[in-house]
């Protein structure tokens, strides 16, 4: 299976300064009672977005409908932190983010990201403290060169992506296929255990 | 032979292929649990490409998170919270029929929580690899098994080739000395291991319990402190098997039979850190001083004593946590008007759980106006407990005695509290709203849920033990 490749994304950034944003902040509990990964953006950062009723807890980023030029997340040490659930980085790609940028993410959250063409991009504290401090600024996130850099390059932050996920991400293939390619090795492992299929 | 860690060696024999700088390794995968709500999309997966589901022998289900905790109606009729929960169980059930996997359905005496009942049917055993798309699969470490969590993606790779491409985790050490003191519980010892190893301070690597304490602890609480190695960032979390483990696999409807056995029980004594091995951290717990836990804050590490007073923020990330969980600085836990208790979920949930809150229940009675509930963790458990007549104590002293399920402690199946609520939950997380919206969580020991319960407000449960024994 392919999808478009990724080589970098620009665009604006909105910043969520909070720590441990975990995976109930990012889509509550409740969301996951759907058997299809699609529609999930409606309920990406449900609860800090809408009241209980339902109504808007007030004009932000989040509710704007500028929000399509802010698609690079800004977030809090620990983001992603929680639940496996895949559903975290399918709320936020529906809603319209491409990636997060944080001092730290969580193991698993990061693993999902990278097989929904979401980038967990991991800088230095220094670097994302700047970035904490100037919300909305453009960063051109490089995943071929692996650095962040703001337009005039006064910003620059470099950062690793696991090897093997990203060459998936620049030349659009997935895993799966990658796994399928190793099935003679799987078969002559289960054998030499003597536990054929 | 170089000095190996436990994971290293279980980890070396199930690896297919080396990783290398290119690639991760092909980790092959001795056990698949699966339930309703992270497997529908990695059937669709499956279907769409048209693969089988590789080894149905190694996959097994359960239904837990989105069935209800309430009886069927006069009809046989389950109330399911929404439309969708009941789709999302039928899913699964459609799916395991379409590709011959077994089930714990509705209505199986073998249903319940994925993270109790794979122990509880000998599914777990030392030394093997298991995954399920769940963040707590980590609690099967208990056995000395490498058990992670995985998504969605991960799911249908595992049920396509049996296989995940991981890289290998670093290796931490989390050491307990001394024993726990009287009245100290595992969920205890759990909740101070994530308070020391802090909440994203296992990222990145697998976390080998040991020491006295963790000797000490029965299976039951070594599966508390494994499910909560998540909760400290860490994927993986084990202890080594021993004589306790080995005696709590035999017999089970899974668990190898005759030569088959000794042959496992010769490999399973294998499975231990050599002496020489080397961690790439390691932490030490003085365990003896340890004592009751509650969590005061919206991160599972933000634990202290139960009797303590209410720390002021140090900085804006707790005063956030303190503005939405309204303790107020220098003053005691016990001062927290409690309205729900929740006792149950994969982290505590098994009989000796509900043996332990039962003590605290027994020929007492809730506090007027708090609403608590007992959700056994699976219907093994549930039997068993009614056999004891623990059902019995929790009713009479004025709690509610559930069906099994995840319940409360993710809230999808309609059990949750109330907007301002504060709960106390033997659960693995006090994220803002995970029990419900604008719901305050408080994580603490099956004896601490009970002893709240009584007191009405935050309690130690060592004074009721106490006053058990005057």
């Amino acid at each position: 299976m392919s999808f478009a490749p990724i080589k970098s994304v620009t665009s604006r950034t909105v910043v969520l300064e909070q720590e441990n944003i975990d995976t109930d902040q990012i889509i509550p509990a409740r969301f996951l009672t759907t058997t299809s990964q699609s529609g999930l953006g409606q309920s990406a950062f449900y609860d800090w977005r809408f009241e209980e009723d339902g109504t808007p807890k007030g004009v932000d980023l989040f509710n704007s409908d500028q929000r399509a030029d802010y698609r690079i997340l800004v977030a809090g040490q620990n983001f992603g932190c929680g639940s496996s659930r895949e559903h975290a980085p399918w709320a936020l790609k529906g809603f319209g983010f491409d990636a997060v940028i944080s001092s730290d993410i969580a193991d698993i959250f990061t693993s999902n990201s990278l097989k929904n063409q979401f980038l967990p991009v991991v800088i230095d504290a220094p670097s994302h403290a700047y970035l904490l401090d100037n919300p909305g600024i453009e960063l051109t996130i490089d995943l071929e060169n692996q650095i962040v850099t703001t337009p005039n390059g006064g910003f620059q932050a470099s950062f690793k992506v696991e090897p093997f996920a990203r060459q998936c991400l620049l030349q659009g293939v997935d895993t799966l296929g990658h796994l399928m390619n190793q099935m003679d090795d799987i078969k002559a492992f289960e054998a030499q255990r003597g536990d054929a299929a | 032979m170089a000095s190996e860690t436990l994971f290293e060696k279980i980890w070396a024999k199930r690896l297919v292929t080396e990783e290398t700088d290119a690639s991760p390794g092909v980790l092959y995968i001795d056990l698949h649990l699966i339930h309703e709500v992270t497997s529908p999309q990695a059937f669709a997966v499956l279907k769409k490409r048209g693969l089988k589901v590789r080894r149905t022998d190694r996959t097994f289900g359960t239904l837990d998170h989105s069935t209800p905790t309430l009886p069927p109606d006069k009809n046989g009729a389950l109330p399911f919270a929404t439309k969708d929960a009941e789709t999302q169980v039928k899913t699964l059930i459609a799916n395991c029929e379409e590709h011959g996997i077994e089930l714990a359905g509705l209505g199986d005496p073998r249903r319940g929580i994925v993270h109790v009942i794979g122990p509880e049917l000998g599914l777990t055993q030392p030394g093997k690899t298991i995954v399920c798309g769940d963040s707590h699969t980590s609690t099967h470490g208990a056995f000395g098994a490498i058990a992670f969590g995985i998504g969605t993606t991960e799911v249908g790779h595992v049920l396509a080739t049996q296989c995940v491409l991981q890289r290998k985790p670093k290796t931490m050490r989390v050491m307990f000395d001394g024993p726990l003191q009287p009245g100290v519980s595992a969920k205890d010892l759990a909740l101070a291991m994530v308070a020391a190893v802090g909440a994203d301070g296992g990222q990145g690597y697998s976390v080998e319990f040991a020491g006295e304490a963790v000797r000490g602890l029965s299976m039951e609480g070594r599966m508390t402190l494994c499910n909560m190695s998540i909760e400290a960032g860490a994927r993986f979390g084990l202890v080594a098997p021993d004589d306790k483990t080995i005696n709590w696999v035999k017999d089970r409807p899974y668990a190898p039979k005759g030569a088959a056995w000794d042959k496992a029980v010769a490999e399973w004594e294998t499975l231990y850190t050599d002496d020489d091995a080397t961690f790439d951290k390691e932490v030490r717990v003085d365990a003896t001083k340890i004592q009751p836990m509650i969590t005061f804050g919206v991160s599972p590490d933000a634990a202290l004593p139960a009797e303590a007073l209410t720390p002021a923020p140090k900085n804006e990330v707790e005063q956030h946590a303190a503005d939405y969980m309204k303790f107020e600085a220098g003053r005691p836990f016990a001062d927290m008007a409690v309205n729900k208790v929740f006792i149950g979920s994969c982290t505590n949930s098994r009989l000796s759980d509900l043996r332990e809150a039962a003590e605290i229940f027994r020929g007492r009675h809730v506090y007027d106006g708090v609403v608590a509930l007992v959700v056994p963790g699976s219907e093994a458990v549930r039997k068993a407990a009614e056999a004891e007549g623990l059902h019995d104590v929790f009713t009479n002293a004025g709690a509610q005695w559930r069906e099994p399920g995840c319940s409360m402690c993710i809230a999808m199946n309609g059990d949750k509290g109330e907007p301002g609520d504060l709960v106390v939950s033997t659960s693995n997380r006090n994220f803002i709203g995970r029990q419900g919206q604008g719901v305050r969580t408080v994580l603490a020991s099956p004896a601490t849920a009970a002893a709240s319960a009584i007191a009405g407000h935050i309690a130690d449960p060592r004074k009721f033990m106490l006053e058990k024994a005057s």
